[in-house]
């Protein structure tokens, strides 16, 4: 029996059209808007200006406190100037947008494809400083800061590093792909990050609808004894941390808290091999795969693109955009956030671009909930959806948290099930943000 | 025999009624909470609401609180306004703390005329939701999302939505200024001003605090912070903060003079006779 | 609206594409084996009964929405479909039109609509009505037809009473239970089939079985309520069997007679008027079979699944409030 969490979960269609298309580099474009805040926690502060010459790697903005990310240029050319665009969160942020001139890259980063194995010429300390230094987030769609989450705090041990290579959201192909063509980078990034959490195994789990990429890693992990390879039952949301955890080791992160409670550190498996390209080949974050894909797409694929780019240059490569196009998704249809225009840049956490026919992009129509009860059977949480929906509704934000409504990620479980259309996610988020500033309001 | 009966039945029930009535004497007795009687009296002086405007939970708690306190001050009931106030601090033997009647006031002007939709909101009908969601349908990220969730917190029938326009109406007559729909637009639109002299009010009726351009760009009746207002004002009433003007209602002597000064219109005046010059346009007049 | 606007949305942008309405089609498809044998054993009377009882739940649900409340209509959800057909299952086949229809009146009118139409009922309407007429009209509502194997022909049956009926008067007369059994017209495996008297819909174990599978594989409905009543009724009903087998029933005879297996299978597993959790859910089903049995055993009517169910709806609010599903992550105070 394939291993898996136990309680909740659904399944949508997968969907995966791109599925083995191979990762194709994609034009730079004539200008890059290049967001300082594509992570979780304090946005970063630019430190060039307008006229400034940058080169492809340079340190365009710096992390400003713990939680933070440096952000670096993914292009070579001049600033053209520093404002407020319209990003996927669906409101201004300040970006830095710079004029493509050539591509020129700093002399110190390696760009050859030889694979440097060698993992001892380090230590976890400047494991770790690397990865601060190379603005890596976690890739997997939270753009969590990963040298936070890789710098173990005092009192607490990691055992299990767990590499996250579920991609339950369907559509998504960018980490199948990378598994497959970067399979010996991704095992080198995962012993780096082992390393600096001072993890004594690695785990990597990928769900049971990728064979090819299961047997790829099994068969290069097999010389390391500390590495293994799970596969896991197809079933969403299974990348969430604390579903992955249950899954691979079983062990359940306590309400609240965080999977280094039990000692477990889950980073994506994109994130790995970032970690490899910022330690070994001194590169910073500065690209990601992106999967283009939906229905109508005339050629979905899995696009290396450099951060800023605008998603209407993908689309481009893409095939162009499908007349039929109702909505526009930055990330997969269970997580993903619809976005506003095709002006939007490329980000760390945008791991695809969903375009959605309209025909689908209507939400059904919503009638009286039937409590059938499906929601509560779903939700990998074991909340009440519907409970905290109508307490939301007549505004009882305090006394959600004895409802739990914090642990909620999110995941859309509910309202992909839900019969009667009901919005149910909606309410939660709006709960959740209630209840958050009366908790903030408190203290 | 039947005698019996009636004489049996009028025995007991008399006995107990005579046992409960003393159990309840002593229960009442020893549980008894002191309350001060003056809350009571204060109580009937409020309107009876229960709206929350003041910021105590209900009628009687505003009631509790007045009588607690030292003085009135602080304290005000929005609803009943000076003359309530007035009752409550002859009950009280208390100084008069006067304040000056507000109103709600929408400082909105995007009507669907002057604002383009950009995308199509798929929702829930909540401006709340959607203000979590993204910056709304329109390019505006400041202004009206036109869901009314003011209006459904509006417990005096003082709010409607406007069809025409899309934008929250706010009846003068019947608005007490409670706030609550101030506390549930999640943009922090509504305002309480002033009443003013007559009800004549003038007020920037924009918060946006995007530059010009792109204020101009995503709503022709933006404040685009030209400072021509702050020019002509005499009293200096005015300021430009951020992108956006804002008219103090302590200062203003509701002269006029800006409202025929501003280029796109943002700037409203309340209940004022027609002009004998050459009037501007319909819009000014239309939110009353 | 929206033709070149991009549509913006939360998450997620995908959906499981099922619906009430596919959900009450569903149950509606699930009935039609019990349907088939209550025509094979009532005749044309069993489609008499359906149709007029359908026809009436699906008028005054309109009428009600579009006279009283003036609400949106949403009589094409076929939740008014499965109410009528659950109402007409729970009664006799040769019941009078009239007394259907004020069936399907207090069923949708109070049972239903007075509480604000479907997903707002605190009790099964189907069963507001069945119980409703139960105590208005016992003497049409407990004159079973006899079974006639295909008899199309629309004469005045004979009547008689149910097994349980039978069962419960030789009961008290202090009969044996054995002697009653063997003096019965029916064999277990008649009334497992169907062969017996009762409500039209009740009869068919097998075919209420075939349905409640159906709706298992399309997820209408889960294990918990189902097998939780049933396993409650065999086990209850075989510690008074072991007890003493003279004067209890045995549990296969209680699992095969009387509305058991449609009280389990459709009418207690109502979506709206049962709890939400798989914890309550099991409460509630153990709760219905020990008041069914309660009331089979010891009460004043053969029959108690109506009201064991009603009872335990009741409860579901109840149940609701305390019974929460296992939070993932809860720290257990040890």
């Amino acid at each position: 029996m394939l291993k898996t969490f136990p309680k909740g979960g659904v399944h949508p269609h997968e969907n995966k059209f791109s599925a083995g298309k191979p990762i194709e580099k994609i034009e730079l474009p004539k200008q890059v808007s290049i967001p300082v805040s594509q992570h979780l926690g304090a946005p970063a502060q630019p430190v060039v200006n307008k006229g400034d010459e940058v080169k492809v790697g340079q340190l365009i903005a710096k992390s400003t406190g713990f939680i933070s990310a440096n952000i670096h240029s993914s292009v070579s050319g001049k600033v053209s100037k520093i404002e407020k665009i319209i990003d996927s969160t669906g409101y201004k942020q300040t970006a830095i947008i710079i004029d493509v001139e050539g591509d020129e890259w700093l002399p110190e980063i390696d760009r050859s494809t030889a694979l440097v194995e060698d993992i001892d010429k380090f230590t976890a300390e400047e494991i770790r400083a690397k990865v601060a230094e190379a603005g890596i987030v976690g890739l997997g769609g939270a753009t969590f800061p990963t040298n936070v989450k890789i710098s173990i705090p005092q009192g607490k041990v990691c055992e299990n590093l767990i590499i996250n290579a579920v991609e339950c959201e369907p559509y998504l192909t960018s980490d199948h792909q990378l598994m497959l063509e970067k399979s010996d980078e991704i095992i080198v990034g995962a012993r780096l990050l082992q390393k600096a959490a001072g993890a004594k195994k690695i785990y990597i789990g990928i769900e049971n609808n990728k064979p090819d990429a299961i047997e790829l890693l099994k068969k290069k992990a097999a010389k390391y004894q500390d590495i293994e390879v799970v596969a896991l039952k197809v079933k969403y949301p299974q990348g969430g941390e604390k579903q992955l955890i249950k899954a691979v080791v079983n062990r359940e992160v306590p309400s609240g808290g965080l999977p280094i409670d039990v000692g477990c550190v889950v980073q994506n498996v994109g994130t790995a091999y970032a970690v490899y390209e910022a330690v070994q080949k001194n590169k910073p974050l500065i690209e990601r795969v992106v999967t283009v894909t939906g229905k109508s797409v005339p050629k979905p694929s899995n696009l290396l693109v450099r951060i800023g780019t605008p998603v209407s240059n993908l689309i481009e490569k893409a095939g162009g955009l499908p007349e039929d196009t109702g909505k526009i998704v930055n990330g997969g249809p269970m997580m993903g956030k619809a976005v506003k225009d095709f002006s939007i840049p490329v980000t760390k956490g945008t791991s695809g671009i969903l375009l959605i026919t309209s025909d689908e992009a209507k939400r059904p129509k919503t009638y009286n909930c039937i409590r059938c009860a499906r929601c509560v059977f779903v939700c990998p949480m074991g909340l009440e959806p519907y409970l905290i929906k109508n307490m939301a509704t007549v505004g009882m934000f305090k006394e959600l948290q004895d409802e739990r409504v914090l642990d909620c990620m999110e995941c859309g479980s509910c309202s992909f099930g839900c019969p009667a259309g009901v919005p149910l996610l909606d309410y939660i988020r709006l709960g959740k943000a209630n209840l958050n500033k009366i908790l903030r309001s408190k203290k | 025999m039947f005698m019996d009966i009636i004489l049996n039945t009028l025995i007991t029930l008399s006995l107990l009624g005579a046992v409960m009535a003393v159990i309840l004497y002593v229960v009442a007795q020893k549980f008894k909470v002191y309350e001060d009687p003056r809350i009571d009296v204060v109580e009937t002086l409020t309107p009876g609401a229960n709206c929350g405007g003041c910021g105590h939970p209900g009628c009687r708690g505003f009631a509790e609180a007045c009588v607690k306190a030292e003085s009135l001050d602080g304290l005000f009931c929005p609803v009943g306004g000076n003359e309530t106030m007035k009752k409550i601090a002859e009950a009280l033997g208390r100084a008069v703390v006067e304040a000056e009647p507000k109103v709600a006031v929408v400082r909105c002007n995007g009507t669907y005329e002057k604002r383009n939709k950009t995308t199509y909101y798929d929702g829930p009908s909540s401006c709340a939701i959607e203000h979590s969601l993204y910056m709304g349908d329109t390019d505006c990220a400041y202004g009206c999302l036109g869901l009314g969730d003011c209006v459904a917190k509006c417990t005096f029938d003082a709010m409607y939505m406007d069809e025409e326009s899309g934008l929250p109406m706010i009846d003068e007559n019947k608005c007490t200024a409670c706030g609550a729909c101030v506390k549930a637009c999640p943009r922090n639109i509504i305002e309480l001003r002033n009443k003013g002299k007559k009800n004549r009010r003038i007020y920037v009726s924009c918060v946006n605090h995007d530059k010009g351009a792109d204020a101009r760009r995503a709503c022709g009746a933006a404040c685009i912070a030209c400072n021509k207002c702050v020019k002509v004002c005499p009293y200096e009433a005015i300021v430009v903060e951020n992108f956006c003007a804002y008219i103090d209602f302590e200062k203003c002597k509701l002269c006029r003079k800006c409202v025929a000064e501003c280029p796109t219109g943002a700037i409203l005046e309340v209940n004022f006779p027609p002009r004998k010059e050459k009037v501007e346009s319909a819009e000014e007049t239309a939110v009353n | 609206m929206g033709q070149n606007r991009l549509i913006v949305s939360l998450s997620p942008h995908d959906h499981a594409k099922d619906s009430v309405s596919k959900i009450m089609y569903g149950v509606v498809i699930a009935m039609i084996p019990a349907l088939l044998v209550s025509v094979y054993f009532f005749g044309l009377d069993a489609i008499r009964v359906n149709l007029i009882a359908i026809a009436a739940c699906i008028f005054f649900e309109w009428i009600i929405q579009k006279l009283l409340l003036k609400g949106e209509l949403t009589i094409t959800d076929g939740s008014a479909i499965v109410t009528g057909m659950l109402l007409a299952f729970n009664v006799p086949s040769n019941l009078p039109w009239w007394i259907i229809v004020i069936g399907a009146l207090v069923s949708i009118g109070i049972g239903k609509m007075s509480f604000g139409g479907l997903g707002n009922n605190p009790f099964n309407p189907a069963l507001v009505g069945r119980v409703f007429l139960l105590i208005s009209f016992p003497v049409q509502m407990t004159s079973w037809p006899k079974v006639q194997v295909l008899n199309f022909a629309m004469t005045d049956a004979q009547t008689g009473a149910t097994p349980l009926a039978i069962v419960k008067e030789g009961l008290k007369n202090g009969e044996s239970f054995s002697s009653i059994i063997n003096n019965l017209p029916t064999s277990y495996s008649d009334m497992f089939f169907g062969q017996m008297g009762g409500s039209l819909g009740e009869i068919s174990a097998i075919a209420l079985i075939i349905g409640g599978l159906y709706m298992l594989y399309r997820k209408i409905i889960t294990w918990h309520i189902p097998v939780s009543i049933i396993a409650t009724v065999a086990i209850f009903t075989g510690i008074l069997y072991g007890i003493n087998p003279d004067k209890y029933a045995d549990p296969l005879f209680h699992l095969l007679t009387g509305g058991l297996m449609l009280g389990a299978i459709f009418m207690a597993t109502d979506m709206v008027t049962s709890p939400m959790t798989a914890k309550g859910m099991i409460i509630y089903g153990v709760g219905i079979g020990i008041i069914t049995v309660l009331i089979r055993v010891w009460g004043a009517y053969p029959e108690g699944v109506s009201f064991a169910i009603l009872i335990m709806n009741a409860f579901t609010p109840l149940i609701n409030y305390y019974v929460k599903p296992k939070r993932f992550g809860e720290i257990v105070k040890k």
